[in-house]
């Protein structure tokens, strides 16, 4: 079963009274803008909470699947960041995370997720005010964009079948399925 | 000693356009083995048992079920569950039965959408907007159409699953070997594999089976088969800018396609250990391109005009997002109540 993100105070757009806050997955880089982020702390620089951090080795670590991931467990928006080009710790691996990052925001496009929820972030060691920045830019962003409102539920019981994975003898259902509710008569 | 008993096999098809059926009736001569170990007693696709008769079997009474396609209607869900009930092992058979196939395309946009092409645009002459009628009243009694469901599931979506075949169908030998392992397994010569385990496949992907010469790629634009003047029938289509699907897609096939000079589609879904068939073509895709710079980036992707029927073209039903943000959920069923189940979503419905 796909885990959940923490997602207490998320609202829809219709319950106004309740602002919404965006649940938002920062992936980093080890040798750059996680230390940016460090930074950022150590400065008693402030943005918005709404960015959840998780250090990587490098941007060129990002599997797609974990995009991916974070969007079916309920993130309203996915920021990559990285070292800036030139500068890798790897050499070249962030820019191979360019190109993984380029094809996957036209795929997610295709599948109704907005280019402004997947967002990446160049940011080197000593730039903890420049990544402050943006995050609270993105957090605005994402904000103004509201909810991203699956119209089918992808975390609850959706990755569970409807009968329960038992091994090799499911006989643990004796009872008949109940026979599908016909359909209203319609002139 | 005596003969061993013959297994009772059920074969069903739900959304699925019968090629899976066929692919079993080519294993030519080979039939005529499964016929002598197993007992068919329920095979919509060849023979005339009606859903009244696997109703009245006990629970567990198939050995063993082939279920090949995708979840679509409240017909196919019900069935699904009948068959769950009553076999021993059921089997998720071919691409729409475990990841959706081409049926699961239709995820990408809500049911409204899916019905209005298919109904609402008709291709014909059609004065009176034709439109089916859910149920009707015979003298023998009530006929009722099944109702869409908003999405299309995959089979594990919907009720446990013992194993998996994958393929668009299934190749026959690979058929063959499964039937032939499970019947051992059922006489009690072998042991059953692992739970949940794919049977009739490898585990690597198809590059590794095929015979094409690899070398390290940079692809500086990708092409369609028509785009390219010749096909050099030695090199490996991607590296000569084919679209190639082999990196993420299991081995099992043969490789047929490549062989023959046209791309690996992912017929045969992710290899083992991939979580997402999407993120891992796409993956092996942009690590080749041969650009650092962001415009140059964008024009060797301007050559893969939709992504998604690339990366997902088997795989999106059961692919980690389902299909998208489009995809139908409860609120369509207001709109079309006489076509869409009503209150049928993804796993809502227990």
């Amino acid at each position: 079963m796909t885990a959940t993100l923490p997602t207490a105070g998320r609202t829809s757009p219709t319950e106004a009274a309740v602002p919404f806050e965006p649940v938002i997955i920062g992936f980093t880089c080890n040798w750059c803008s996680y230390r940016a982020a460090d930074l950022a702390g150590t400065a008693r620089i402030k943005y918005p909470p709404n960015v959840r951090l998780i250090r990587l080795m490098c941007s060129g670590r990002l599997d797609p699947a974990f995009v991916l991931k974070a969007f079916a467990a309920g993130a309203d928006a996915v920021v990559m960041t990285g070292c800036w080009p030139e500068d890798c710790h790897y050499r070249v691996q962030n820019v191979k995370a360019l190109r993984r990052f380029e094809l996957l925001r036209r795929v997610l496009t295709d599948l109704g997720i907005e280019p402004a929820r997947f967002q990446r972030v160049y940011a080197s060691a000593a730039e903890g005010q420049q990544l402050a920045d943006a995050f609270t830019r993105i957090v605005a962003d994402v904000r103004a964009l509201g909810p991203l409102d699956w119209r089918v539920d992808l975390a609850d019981p959706a990755a569970a079948p409807d009968e329960p994975v038992d091994g090799h003898e499911p006989a643990g259902k004796p009872e008949a399925p109940t026979p599908p509710e016909p359909a209203e008569v319609t002139a | 000693m005596t003969a061993p008993a013959r297994h009772r096999l059920a074969i069903y098809w739900a959304a699925s356009c019968g090629g899976c059926d066929i692919s079993i009736l080519n294993l030519h001569e080979a039939i005529l083995d499964l016929a002598e170990r197993f007992e068919i007693v329920f095979w919509p696709a060849a023979m005339d048992v009606k859903y009244a008769d696997v109703e009245a079997m006990p629970d567990g009474w198939i050995d063993l079920t082939l279920f090949s396609g995708g979840i679509r209607t409240d017909e196919n869900a019900h069935l699904a569950r009948l068959l769950r009930r009553t076999s021993r092992i059921l089997v998720a058979f071919g691409s729409c039965a475990t990841e959706g196939c081409i049926p699961g395309l239709a995820n990408l946009r809500p049911i409204e959408d899916v019905v209005d092409v298919v109904l609402g645009q008709p291709t014909v002459v059609d004065a009176d907007g034709t439109w089916p009628l859910m149920r009707l009243s015979v003298p023998e009694g009530e006929l009722r159409l099944p109702a869409l469901e908003p999405t299309l599931r995959t089979l594990d979506q919907v009720v446990a699953v013992d194993y998996r075949v994958p393929g668009c169908p299934p190749e026959s030998e690979r058929i063959a070997e499964v039937l032939g392992r499970l019947g051992a397994a059922l006489d009690g010569r072998e042991a059953l594999p692992p739970s949940g385990a794919v049977l009739g496949a490898g585990d690597s992907t198809v590059c590794d089976e095929c015979g094409r010469a690899r070398s390290p790629k940079r692809i500086d634009r990708f092409a369609r088969i028509t785009e390219l003047g010749s096909i050099d029938p030695e090199r490996c289509l991607l590296e000569q800018g084919l679209p190639c699907n082999g990196p993420a897609t299991r081995e099992g096939c043969g490789a047929k396609c490549p062989a023959a000079g046209a791309p690996c589609i992912g017929c045969y879904g992710p290899a083992e250990g991939v979580v997402d068939f999407g993120g891992r073509l796409l993956s092996a895709f942009a690590s080749v391109v041969d650009a650092d710079d962001p415009a140059e980036i964008d024009r060797i992707l301007d050559g893969l005009p939709d992504p998604v029927g690339q990366f997902y073209r088997f795989s999106l039903a059961g692919s980690l997002l389902r299909g998208g943000r489009r995809a139908a959920g409860p609120s369509v069923a207001a709109g079309e109540p006489e076509l869409v189940a009503a209150g049928a979503s993804l796993g809502a419905e227990r």
